[in-house]
């Protein structure tokens, strides 16, 4: 386990050690692979503006809650970057091998987070709660 | 008929061009995730301008950078993509973008001091 831990994390950082074994896939299926990458790093910096925007225009909220909102936003960016390096690594890694894609519980993870955020928010409208 | 290439037709010299339009549709991601950048360092920017404090104003001036960095891994990716058969991402594109993005973040934090 961390063994395969420690050799994905260093092609993170020497993807061209990819191309070691297997045999190269269809282009396309790389840019396809490549795009996914790019669409979780876009989720990562819309949860960075999302973070720096609530700690800027919820002013009216108290310090605490603001910032934990911030924090909690922040950290999902982070996760997000991480996640997308990771796994288009994976992905490549697999296409090369002609293996299965990886499964990930990632994307539930992140939904089930955006869905009760969603509640969150509908519940503090409902009740009247914000700005109190 | 007379000779010339058939639209279409596959020649030595240049590939078929992709019907998917993969290449155009990957530089355009590109394009959209330096743009998502730029909204976050605009956010800090007019957080800076609105109260000029030394550490906002320091902090707007890393986001730039970060932006600026994944400007030129965007652009240097871009020129992959214009190959007939581009390659895969190479880690200068992968650490490139990893490294913008957790700039960010930690202007995000800068910004909540």
């Amino acid at each position: 386990m961390l063994d395969r831990i420690r050799v994905t994390v260093r092609l993170w950082f020497a993807p061209q050690r990819l191309r070691e074994e297997g045999t190269t896939p269809d282009y396309r299926f790389s840019l396809a692979n490549e795009r996914t990458f790019l669409a979780w790093i876009r989720t990562a910096l819309a949860l960075v503006a999302g973070g720096i925007a609530v700690d800027q225009f919820l002013t009216d909220l108290r310090w605490g809650v603001r910032t934990g909102i911030a924090i909690v936003l922040l950290a999902g960016a982070v996760l997000c970057a991480f996640r997308a390096v990771n796994h288009w690594v994976r992905c490549e890694r697999a296409m090369r091998r002609g293996e299965d894609l990886p499964a990930s519980r990632f994307p539930v993870v992140l939904a089930s987070g955006t869905a009760f955020a969603a509640l969150l928010v509908i519940a503090v409208v409902v009740l009247g709660l914000a700005g109190r | 008929m007379t000779g010339g290439p058939t639209p279409g037709a596959p020649s030595a010299a240049e590939p078929p061009r992709d019907p998917g339009a993969q290449p155009e549709r990957t530089w355009l991601a590109w394009r959209r995730t330096t743009l998502t950048c730029a909204v976050s360092v605009a956010l800090t920017a007019r957080v800076a301008l609105e109260d000029p404090s030394s550490i906002a104003v320091v902090a707007a001036c890393l986001g730039a950078l970060a932006w600026v960095a994944l400007l030129l891994t965007a652009h240097r990716r871009i020129g992959g993509l214009a190959r007939s058969r581009p390659g895969t991402m190479g880690a200068a594109e992968t650490m490139g973008t990893l490294v913008c993005v957790l700039v960010l973040v930690g202007v995000g934090g800068m910004m909540l001091l």
